[in-house]
């Protein structure tokens, strides 16, 4: 296990490598610099402000630096926001971004697996149309008009939790709903399917003959083999979630980091832009390093340490 | 000998999109103490359907037991419920599947799926059953049984699997066993392995079997007793002597004359002409009729009651009827009545 970890940690190291360098390049093909908006700036000014970020000299050198300062773990300074380093940047809206991330899929999952759950175990009664409209119209409602509804009912109506700030666990509830919509809509129909394919086998039929009731054929025998598929389909949208959803942190005055990246985006701000999206290159990688692990977890035929033969 | 199961004129029907699929109509066995009983047949005569229904694994929702009795235990099986069932179920009545392939839980180690119905209907403790295990998978004959215990089905080759379904199914020592075509996925010389492996743990065990099966060799190597299956009903059900040597029913004409045997040399194989019955609208007389060369008018009109041949032997063709004219059997299948005649004048 320990020499595959590590030998997927190196590929993880490749992986951003190319990434970065990528990006690095598709930013140089962008039109203007980060001063061309600057109309009050002279040309020598601008001279002077290209040569301080060292955007004179020609790319492959400024390639070779950018590089050389990643690898010591400096990301440079952003363009936009008085010098601070990107790192700082990034550091102080990472959180919130990840708060909601997480929050949002730890109950986008135990709700949307729990749904799946009784939809394929009460297939075609009530329970399972109830399951699969929910799941329709969380898949179907755009995020922006959920938390414009929940503001409005929930947090201007009743009065029950902030509209739209930063402070606590409180005021994160709001966007976390809004945001886990569209997981527990995802769960549910997958665990709805795989369930009634994996009821339909033949070991699930040899469970019954056991003398399993049917929640016990579900609980011991089907989930587990049900979410081998599901933990496919999370993973990406894990990373969709923790880097954050632009329009709900926007609704929400969240001051997250999807905001920042748009924002930076408009301003040739490539420190940022670059910082950016190493980190979800980054984050993307990790979890699908995680999701590997798991399937070991849940599935022994795919257990990665081949110890035994 | 007594009896241990009795099934009486049961009738089962699926519903489907295009209708009542009576899949059983009027289905009547018993199983007696001990012995193995083989239901043969070709492909949707009903064979799995009966063996599922005994221990009511059918799916819910779509199938339906329309009629009749599954007695076991002075309880009738068929309207129990399901509490009842479950505790049957691995307990007093267990079953083999036909492909080991899928019939184990892929992400379940084989000691834990062979403890399960230990510690569901013995109440055993934890180390209790896995001792017990150990023994089982050594009585059905897979070495290492401690290392073996602990590992997942994707490392026993299919064989072995069976095996362990085995071991799975006598855990708890059942009345019955329904062993659902157990060999049909395995190559030739495994099925041989796994049918002596199920005559000898019968022994131990002391179990009846209903043993589901369309190979006639596998029928002659274990059956006590035979009962052929055509179109949702028995249509001839006797000792495998009987079947085997005195067949009477043209169904089991057209099946004896259909095995290849040693002697039979480059003649081309009989094949039973026609298809089977649409079960979605069953015909009106002997659903054999169509496809029976020997068919008279009478088995379009109307269907054939069970016939005596011996005590033992019944066969429902109106061929039995004092009225009907002498037929001639296939070449086949008078050679064996005629071997079946010398060897009971020679018992005699």
């Amino acid at each position: 296990m320990a020499k595959y970890i590590t030998k997927r940690i190196i590929y993880l190291i490749i992986t951003l490598f190319i990434i970065a360098s990528v990006t690095f390049f598709l930013m140089k093909f962008l039109p203007g610099t980060p001063f061309s908006n600057e109309e009050r700036l002279t040309i020598e000014q601008r001279e002077i402000l290209n040569a301080k970020y060292g955007l004179d000299q020609p790319i492959p050198i400024q390639y070779m630096n950018y590089m050389v300062n990643i690898v010591k773990g400096d990301l440079g300074v952003s363009f936009q926001f008085e010098n601070q380093p990107v790192m700082d940047l990034l550091m102080n809206r990472i959180g919130p971004s990840m708060q909601l991330g997480v929050q949002a899929m730890i109950i986008g999952t135990i709700i949307g697996i729990a749904l799946g759950v009784l939809a394929a175990m009460f297939q075609n009664t009530w329970i399972d149309y109830g399951s699969t409209f929910l799941a329709i119209l969380g898949k179907s409602i755009p995020s922006f008009v959920l938390a414009a509804l929940l503001q409005y009912y929930i947090g201007v109506k009743l009065g029950w939790l902030p509209v739209a700030s930063w402070n606590g666990f409180s005021s994160s509830i709001l966007p976390t709903i809004a945001l886990a919509c569209f997981p527990i809509a995802t769960a549910a129909r997958f665990m709805r399917t795989e369930l009634i394919e994996v009821f339909g086998s033949d070991y699930i039929t040899l469970a019954k003959a056991k003398g399993n009731s049917r929640g016990e054929v579900a609980v011991k025998h089907a989930i587990r083999n049900a979410l081998i598929p599901l933990i496919t389909v999370l993973g990406p949208m894990a990373v969709g979630l923790m880097t954050g959803s632009m329009v709900v942190e926007k609704v929400f005055a969240v001051p997250g980091i999807g905001e920042q990246f748009v924002k930076s985006i408009m301003t040739n701000d490539f420190p940022i832009i670059m910082g950016t999206t190493l980190f979800f290159a980054f984050l993307l990688t990790v979890i699908i390093l995680i999701i590997d692990i798991l399937y070991g977890i849940i599935d022994p035929r795919i257990r990665l340490n081949g110890g035994d033969k | 000998m007594k009896k241990l199961l009795e099934v009486k004129d049961l009738h089962i029907s699926f519903h489907t999109f295009a209708g009542e699929v009576q899949a059983i109509r009027g289905v009547d066995f018993d199983l007696y103490e001990g012995e193995t009983l083989a239901i043969v047949g070709e492909s949707g005569s009903g064979k799995s359907v009966t063996t599922k229904s005994i221990m009511r694994l059918l799916p819910q929702g779509n199938s339906e037991i329309k009629s009749g009795e599954i007695l076991f235990n002075g309880e009738n099986l068929a309207t129990a419920s399901e509490k009842k069932m479950q505790k049957i179920r691995g307990k007093d009545i267990s079953m083999i599947f036909q492909d080991p392939m899928t019939s184990l839980n892929p992400t379940m180690t084989i000691g834990k799926q062979i403890m399960e119905p230990l510690i569901k209907h013995r109440d055993l403790s934890k180390s209790e059953a896995s001792k017990r295990a150990v023994k089982l998978l050594d009585l059905v004959g897979i070495s290492k049984p401690e290392t073996r215990l602990k590992q997942y089905p994707h490392q026993f080759s299919g064989g072995m699997r069976q095996r362990v379904v085995i071991a799975i199914a006598l855990a708890c020592a059942p009345k019955v066993l329904i062993a659902d075509e157990p060999t049909t996925a395995l190559d030739v010389t495994i099925q041989g392995q796994i049918l002596d492996l199920m005559k000898d743990l019968q022994k131990k065990i002391e179990t009846s079997i209903i043993f589901i099966t369309h190979d006639l060799g596998v029928v002659a190597n274990v059956a006590d007793r035979v009962a052929v299956m055509y179109g949702g009903k028995i249509v001839e059900v006797g000792t495998v002597d009987e079947i085997f040597y005195n067949p009477q029913h043209p169904y089991t004409w057209g099946l004896i004359s259909s095995m290849p045997s040693l002697d039979s040399q480059d003649e081309e194989l009989f094949v039973i002409p026609g298809t089977p019955p649409d079960l979605l609208h069953p015909p009106k007389g002997d659903a054999f009729a169509p496809r029976n060369p020997y068919a008279m008018k009478i088995d379009k009109e109307e269907e054939p009651p069970m016939f005596k041949v011996s005590d033992t032997h019944y066969a429902a063709t109106w061929l039995l009827h004092p009225d009907a004219p002498k037929v001639e059997p296939p070449l086949a299948v008078q050679e064996r009545q005629a071997k079946f005649r010398a060897s009971i004048k020679g018992d005699k």
